[in-house]
């Protein structure tokens, strides 16, 4: 019997034109006095989304979280939540819930009865609430700490506290405000998978402030990056890095070399970019028309770029250069590869051998070479 | 080094011992001795030379006497509830004008906040003695607020206000406010403000979050504000002398009278160890709970 061909479901609710998004911004500006935090911002978030709003600080993510939750209103525009505008509904009247940066638990609850301070704002019944804050608490597994107070646990469990209070009434939206800012780095690792472990679990739709690139990569379905009160690019974390529409974009996310030239069209989508007297044009990829002789910014991820000491056979893209600078991480070497025009490369290499069997070393002459798909081009 | 630490701990220890404890004791037997034309006007005094003898006479002649006189005449105990009901009273209308005091001030833009700290504090830079003189210009029948109030036509005839308790009340509570919203501000100010944004969140209206929030995080406060004004206005006796009336009754104003009018030092005495005795309940328990306090913040 033909067995269906199993194809994996992909999540991309932003892709189905029948998808109706939970959340909609249509052109919300919003201004602090003269200031313009948010700057005709328009937005799709959609249901069981882990939507992430990544930026420097001072972008305006916090505001648009701010907006969601209710404490700023917006000074242009609608903000819809279920195809309803929320403007005129208080912070507690919202089926939204946050959870704040310093986590802004009640000093003097305990944990079981901060988990229970917003059940019982609402008509749930008294035996209902005990058995929703002891689920909160299984689902954090911060079921043994349920009698201390705040000051009487580690920050990682506050972290998880907080969580649980802002999960407890089943928001159709949960808003997290930097939550692992203050977590160490490994903590923030575990964690960063247990939210999304408690996101699927509870299908709830998450919002996400961070500064943290790496954090808004592992945790969300999309990632909307941000400056200056406007979205520069929302799409997956993949899509992202591997295809930044901007320099902006391209820069904020992992490390990227950076090379300005001459864009001349070669092919569908194939350009190249003469960048320097002498050295041979770049070949690269842009998914959008560029009119022949526009200045561009070719850009290429330092883990595409491979290091030979010979010229490699049929590579799109090979320059060559002595090696200025290595820098040994551990796992992977970065080599900062200067070429005879000056310009610093940077390349990638997994250590897959020990250290003392390095093939190359300081001042070596290398072949740096990249295919015409690693390299994107981009014109802002 | 020992000795560094033995002084540092040595000399606050002399100095209540000399200017505290001493003091005391010496009141506690004058307490407990008889009155006497004679100077010092009471009996026995106490004299070295005599040997054990005298010591052992000294120490026969002194008794209760004067503690149950002042459980024998009502004025006694009457005054030391009317001072108890005028303490607790006051100290409930100082926390009501109080609070909302601290509560604008930790409110106030930042800017301003020093500012505001500094008008609460200013009255301070004059003498509490004419600050309560000033009252009498202003409450009496033919003061300040009575001249307004008659210009304003609100009233026909000047009220009686000056040596009134209801002017005690006013003098206690202006004098003690400081003392009051400064610990309520500290504790006020020191509030996370995304702990009431929190509170909203979960579905607290304004008004529930401060019942919910607010005032249970500035409990410290209040309770060291309430101490602050209670302990003190117990044995207040300038207020109730200046601006009270012939039947304001404070066991201050009582203590003054026996030692002064009187001359009646072992009487007196006998007031003012009771007196303590009643203040050192509450003291214990102000101690007991800023100790919790402390605890908790561990």
């Amino acid at each position: 019997m033909a067995q269906p061909a199993k194809t994996p479901v992909v999540f991309a609710p932003w892709e189905d034109e029948t998808q109706k998004p939970v959340i909609q911004f249509k052109n919300v500006t919003k201004r602090f006095g003269n200031f313009t935090a948010i700057d005709n911002l328009s937005l799709d978030i959609f249901e069981r989304e882990f939507f992430a709003l990544l930026g420097p600080s001072g972008c305006g993510k916090t505001t648009i979280m701010r907006m969601l939750a209710g404490f700023e209103a917006a000074t242009e525009g609608t903000i819809l939540l279920g195809g309803k505008d929320i403007s005129p509904v208080a912070p507690n009247k919202r089926p939204v819930n946050m959870m704040f940066q310093s986590y802004a638990l009640f000093p003097h609850l305990s944990v079981w009865d901060n988990i229970a301070f917003g059940l019982r704002r609402s008509s749930m019944p008294k035996d209902e609430i005990g058995a929703r804050v002891d689920e909160m608490l299984r689902l954090t597994r911060m079921e043994k700490f349920a009698k201390r107070k705040p000051h009487q646990i580690s920050g990682g469990q506050r972290q998880r506290v907080a969580l649980a209070r802002s999960l407890a009434k089943a928001p159709k939206l949960l808003l997290l405000d930097e939550p692992l800012g203050a977590l160490d780095k490994k903590l923030r690792h575990d964690t960063q998978f247990e939210l999304m472990d408690i996101q699927e679990k509870t299908g709830t739709t998450f919002v996400i402030v961070t500064h943290d690139q790496e954090e808004a990569m592992t945790v969300a379905s999309r990632v909307a990056v941000m400056d200056h009160g406007k979205l520069i690019q929302v799409a997956t974390p993949a899509a992202i890095y591997e295809t930044p529409n901007c320099v902006y974009v391209a820069d904020f996310i992992g490390e990227v070399n950076l090379i300005e030239g001459n864009a001349k069209k070669v092919g569908a989508d194939k350009y190249e970019v003469s960048w320097a007297e002498g050295q041979t044009a770049l070949r690269g990829t842009c998914p959008r028309e560029i009119a022949d002789g526009t200045r561009v910014t070719y850009a290429v991820r330092p883990e595409k770029v491979a290091i030979s000491a010979d010229k490699p056979k049929d590579a799109a893209n090979a320059v060559q250069g002595t090696v200025h600078d290595i820098a040994y991480l551990g796992n992977i070497s970065t080599y900062h590869v200067m070429l005879p025009t000056g310009q610093i490369i940077k390349a990638q290499a997994s250590n897959t051998r020990r250290l003392a069997n390095r093939h190359f070393t300081w001042e070596d002459k290398v072949w740096l070479s990249f295919t015409d798909t690693a390299g994107v081009i981009l014109t802002e | 080094m020992n000795y560094r630490r033995l002084f540092l701990i040595g000399v606050p220890y002399v100095w209540l011992l000399a200017l505290f404890l001493v003091p005391f004791i010496i009141v506690l037997k004058i307490s407990l001795s008889d009155i006497a034309l004679a100077i010092p006007p009471y009996t026995p005094t106490l004299h070295l030379s005599d040997g054990w003898e005298g010591l052992k006479d000294f120490f026969s002649k002194l008794d209760f006497d004067n503690f149950l006189f002042l459980k024998s005449d009502p004025l006694y105990w009457k005054a030391y509830v009317s001072s108890l009901q005028i303490a607790i009273l006051s100290t409930t209308i100082t926390l009501l004008v109080g609070y909302p005091i601290a509560y604008g001030m930790a409110r106030a833009p930042e800017e301003w906040r020093a500012t505001l700290m500094m008008l609460v504090i200013l009255p301070f830079w004059t003498s509490f003695l004419i600050r309560v003189y000033s009252w009498m210009g202003i409450l009496g029948k033919e003061g300040f607020l009575n001249s307004a109030l008659m210009w304003l036509g609100i009233v026909d005839e000047p009220l009686t206000i000056l040596n009134t308790n209801t002017a005690v009340y006013i003098g206690i509570v202006y004098t003690y406010l400081p003392f009051m919203i400064l610990p309520i501000y500290a504790a006020l100010e020191k509030l996370d403000v995304s702990l009431l944004e929190a509170a909203e969140d979960l579905g607290c209206t304004r008004t529930t979050a401060f019942w919910l929030v607010t005032l249970p995080l500035s409990r410290p406060g209040i309770v060291a504000g309430c101490f602050l004004v209670f302990i003190p206005v117990i044995g207040e006796f300038v207020i109730p002398s200046l601006l009270g009336g012939s039947n304001t009754l404070m066991i201050g104003k009582i203590l003054f009278e026996e030692f002064s009018s009187n001359r009646d030092w072992p009487v007196a005495s006998a007031v003012a160890v009771l007196l303590l005795l009643i203040v050192v309940v509450p003291i214990v328990l102000f101690q007991r709970s800023q100790e919790r306090q402390a605890e908790a913040q561990k």
